[in-house]
């Protein structure tokens, strides 16, 4: 996973609640069973006047001509929320987006964007709407989005953190706890032997 | 100070504390689906890794599958009408194989929704913990399971690892107290939950639904309300479990024959709990509900005009503030999904089209029973013959038409009336506008041909 520690980008507006899975990536954008291929579809039904022949809305922010190369996108409040369909994430970030500032967000997108280096950051309405079409700088090493003369912290758990600094696998990092799983399990398959079932099919 | 059942389910299931506030959950059970399981498992063997206990791991077809049989054969193949969709089935089917993990395919007699089949079958537990990479895994919470919706990601590291990484969720408990009024359901309690605090209301918190209106739901209803957890933002939703929950479970193929262990007697919150949050409703004060706009929040009762939203939804939907829901003119009526789709939702529905038909302005009246066990028990009662009577089409289990993934669709530009979760800008296809409300509620419209309350016919049938 690519380490996420500093951006300085133009800060993309939209601005609305709600925005869900399923506007991000469409599940008819979704057309592979991998996790590539997905940047085109990314908010297909807002970023295309026509899907089919893909012909660009210019009044989309993301096709507007400040928009070139986005890497960081404004929302409102629940972003990411719906299907637990990580290929939000993917498309966003084969699009080129690592971090994304909203009022808050839904809780299995904002575990798929941790996952995969992408960061989200949490800050109130206000600073949300000032940060629009601006350069801005988020540094996560000092949880700090900074918007001109106005710099704001924003709060991020420990591991969180920890794991986008450093570009960490965490299913590499669970392993390395593997054997006090096998000791919890031993354990628990003597008090909840009903969990641990035999192959039945 | 007491324990909430949210507490206990952690606490049994905590591992170790990792460094940052988050803690090693155990997991108990997967459940993959063919739309992301493939992704999953072959993004695995990539990273040469495995599945480390591959009895407790499980596929279902259910996303994108063809729910019409070939008419000879009375069968289901792996063709599908979502262009590229058959890769989905057969690489999830050749990469479940290989993880040796137990697969439940197009043609097998379990299959169905995910949500719908794992507790038929027993696999999910009071007092387990049941990840899928799937939103409403928070559907089996119905049964006190611990049970959530993770990304792709987390499926791999749940299958690896046998657990997950977690910060540790507030709690909330939603107290319905009362009861329910004919005609009103389980839907409409969630519907009115959003209505009331908004679709994010629920974020980082477990939400724990109880009260006597809880209490009294049977078992389809109870994973009616915890179904739609995910649309109120909460990390999962969870009933405690009681006798009705034992009684359904016990014996079933992958549950034990009686829940008699200390354990599952003691899952309930403690009387002095305490809870983050609390929310109350009276359950006598809900009325059908059903949205207006393009988000789960966007929810009135079905006679209330409909109130100023954010103007894009307005938009979207073709309707203006002020103006009455009841009446509107809808072109569809779909009934399925893994929030109402079971025997006793199709049972009310049918009980309300008997010997009726479908106005003639709906263009397509759809009925997708949620596993092919429902499907099975409601033709044995003769409930398929009263919806083909009455002008809907009667399908083979999955999630059909809740999404729309490029396949079968509805006509542009169509308004539907449809018993699922989600009332997204396009999620049933590009411009079509959704209505989501119960199943009492679809039914009632696909007869007017306008989006109507179910409440008149439900209580003359009552009254009959």
């Amino acid at each position: 996973m690519t380490p996420f520690t500093t951006l300085t980008a133009v800060a993309v507006p939209l601005l609305f609640d709600n925005i869900d899975t399923d506007t991000i990536i469409p599940s008819r954008e979704m057309r592979s069973t991998g996790r590539t291929g997905l940047a085109d579809g990314l908010f297909a039904p807002w970023r295309y006047s026509d899907v089919d022949q893909r012909i660009a809305d210019p009044d989309f922010p993301l096709n507007r001509p400040e928009a070139a190369d986005a890497k960081l996108v404004l929302g409102g409040a629940n972003f990411g929320c719906g299907s637990s369909r990580e290929h939000a994430v993917w498309a966003l970030m084969e699009f080129g987006i690592t971090c994304i500032i909203a009022e808050s967000f839904a809780p299995i997108f904002r575990a798929n964007c941790i996952r995969n280096g992408l960061l989200p950051v949490e800050l109130s309405g206000a600073a949300i709407k000032a940060m629009a079409w601006h350069a801005v700088t988020v540094d996560l090493d000092r949880r700090l989005a900074i918007n001109g003369v106005v710099t704001h912290a924003f709060a991020i758990d420990d591991e969180a953190r920890a794991m986008l600094l450093e570009g960490l696998d965490a299913i590499d990092l669970t392993l390395k706890q593997g054997n006090a799983i096998t000791a919890w399990q031993d354990a628990d398959r003597q008090s909840r032997p009903w969990v641990y079932l035999e192959k039945r099919l | 100070m007491g324990l909430t059942l949210f507490d206990k389910i952690w606490d049994a299931h905590r591992v170790a504390d990792a460094p940052g506030g988050t803690a090693l959950i155990a997991i108990d059970r997967v459940f993959l689906h063919e739309r992301t399981g493939a992704a999953a498992l072959k993004s695995m063997a990539a990273s040469g890794r495995s599945v480390a206990d591959p009895a407790r791991v499980f596929a279902m077809m259910d996303h994108i599958v063809d729910t019409r049989a070939n008419p000879l054969t009375g069968l289901r193949g792996d063709q599908t009408l979502m262009p590229g969709g058959q890769a989905f089935i057969t690489e999830t089917r050749e990469a479940a194989q290989a993880a040796g993990i137990t697969l439940f395919d197009v043609t097998d007699r379990d299959q169905g929704i995910v949500h719908v089949v794992s507790p038929e079958l027993g696999i999910v537990l009071p007092g387990l913990t049941l990840v899928a990479p799937d939103s409403h895994t928070c559907t089996q919470g119905a049964f006190g399971a611990l049970a959530w919706g993770i990304g792709s990601s987390e499926a791999e590291h749940a299958m690896a690892t046998g657990v997950l990484r977690l910060a540790r969720p507030q709690s909330m408990r939603v107290t319905f107290s009362g009861a329910l009024a004919p005609g009103v359901t389980a839907k409409d309690m969630a519907l009115a939950l959003f209505a009331g605090h908004g679709a994010g209301g629920g974020a980082g918190h477990a939400i724990e639904f109880a009260g006597e209106a809880v209490a009294a739901l049977d078992m389809d209803a109870r994973m009616t309300v915890c179904n739609m957890a995910t649309e109120f933002a909460a990390f999962t939703g969870i009933i405690a479990p009681d006798e009705r929950t034992f009684a359904y479970l016990a014996g079933r193929r992958y549950a034990p024959a009686a829940f008699d262990a200390p354990y599952w007697r003691g899952l309930c919150s403690d009387a002095d709990a305490v809870f983050d949050r609390e929310i109350g409703f009276d359950a006598g004060e809900v009325s059908p509900m059903v949205s207006w706009g393009t988000s789960p929040e966007h929810c009135i009762a079905i006679d209330a005009p409909i109130p100023q939203g954010p103007a894009r939804a307005h938009e979207y939907i073709g309707l203006a503030a002020g103006e009455a829901l009841l009446g509107t003119p809808n072109d569809v009526a779909f009934i399925g999904s893994c929030t109402n789709s079971r025997l006793s939702d199709l049972r009310r529905a049918a009980a309300l089209v008997r010997g009726k038909h479908v106005a003639p302005g709906i263009s397509k009246a759809l009925v997708v029973p949620g596993s092919s066990a429902v499907k099975r028990a409601a033709e044995a009662e003769g409930l398929d013959k009263i919806f083909v009577q009455a002008g809907f089409e009667w399908r083979e289990s999955g999630c059909s038409l809740c999404f729309y993934a490029g396949g079968e669709g509805f006509a542009p530009g169509s308004r539907t009336i449809s018993s699922t979760n989600r009332n997204f800008e396009g999620r049933q296809g590009p411009g079509i506008r959704t209505h989501i409300a119960s199943p009492e509620t679809v039914a009632a419209s696909a007869l007017a041909g306008c989006i109507d309350d179910p409440r008149k016919a439900v209580t003359e049938m009552g009254a009959a």
